[in-house]
């Protein structure tokens, strides 16, 4: 006798109510941004005023406190850090020159957690996600489904999603679907 | 899916990261302004798009957006070198000389020849 399974019905405007227990996608809270461009001779005046030094090495990042640097680009990093940070006056400390820019209402942060969570991401995202190739604290620009985005993994099993503010309801949307395909 | 190394990343990234950007090595005359109508329209226009291998320049846009240069086979798609730009053109035949043939990964040897968007 074959057993008929019905899937579950869903509404497609559901998409802020996630019911899966292994994953979670919520939001970040505000953050303060800033587009770090810089040639080696400002890196160390610059990782002096910030007190991180600026990761160099490919897929890396930094962090102190609430304050992290991620390296983007041999020339171009992103600083994330809480919403009050002082950064942009500790940055015009640094009397090198550098291009420091605010983005922090361009871009909208996405916490994915939980057991499973590489495979959510991977269901837009074509890199590498396992620990070896992305170990805690790999953080690097990438794409999800048809946007782009900076991927940084915090933990084993947490990852922030920084898109662009435009494009936030796609990623929130595509990551809350991406979770419920991966539920355990 | 293509895996391309970003000689800036340095590992092999998804072709989905990437963008091609021409060919490579187009020197621009300097001046310019000496150069016949008949070789600026080369440098402008005409390009070699031979097939099998040929200089090119690849951009990882969505990575760390730097462009670089890569020796491609048009036919099967498979990268022979990346290198930095700036840097001078490889030699082809040391290239192709079994004793410099890096162990590439399985994903580059595919017969299909997969058209990477421009």
């Amino acid at each position: 006798m074959v057993e008929i399974v019905q899937a579950t019905r869903r509404h497609p405007l559901q998409a802020g109510q996630l019911d899966v227990a292994s994953v979670s996608v919520t939001l970040a809270d505000n953050a303060t941004r800033i587009s770090l461009r810089a040639r080696d001779n400002a890196v160390s005046a610059l990782s002096k005023a910030l007190g991180i030094t600026l990761p160099m090495k490919p897929k890396t990042s930094a962090s102190n406190g609430g304050r992290a640097v991620l390296w983007l680009g041999p020339d171009e990093w992103l600083i994330i850090d809480n919403a009050d940070s002082a950064v942009v006056a500790d940055l015009a400390k640094a009397k090198v020159l550098n291009s420091a820019v605010d983005i922090s209402h361009r871009n909208v942060g996405i916490i994915v957690a939980g057991k499973g969570a590489d495979a959510v991401v991977n269901g837009g995202c074509p890199q590498d996600l396992s620990l070896k190739a992305f170990p805690v604290g790999a953080a690097s620009r990438t794409v999800l489904g048809k946007i782009e985005i900076v991927l940084w993994r915090t933990g084993e099993d947490v990852f922030r999603v920084e898109c662009w503010r435009s494009f936030s309801n796609y990623a929130y949307a595509f990551l809350q679907e991406s979770a419920r395909d991966v539920a355990i | 899916m293509l895996l391309i190394k970003c000689p800036y990343c340095e590992e092999e990234r998804p072709e989905l990261e990437f963008r091609n950007a021409g060919e490579a090595h187009l020197v621009r005359a300097n001046p310019i302004i000496e150069q016949s109508d008949d070789d600026f329209a080369g440098f402008l226009y005409f390009r070699q798009n031979p097939k099998g291998l040929q200089f090119e320049r690849w951009r990882h846009i969505h990575g760390c957006g730097r462009f670089f240069n890569a020796v491609r086979d048009s036919v099967s798609d498979k990268f022979l070198t990346v290198y930095k730009a700036g840097d001078p053109r490889p030699d082809i035949d040391t290239l192709l000389s079994p004793a410099a043939a890096e162990p590439e990964p399985p994903a580059t040897k595919r017969p299909r020849a997969k058209k990477v968007e421009v």
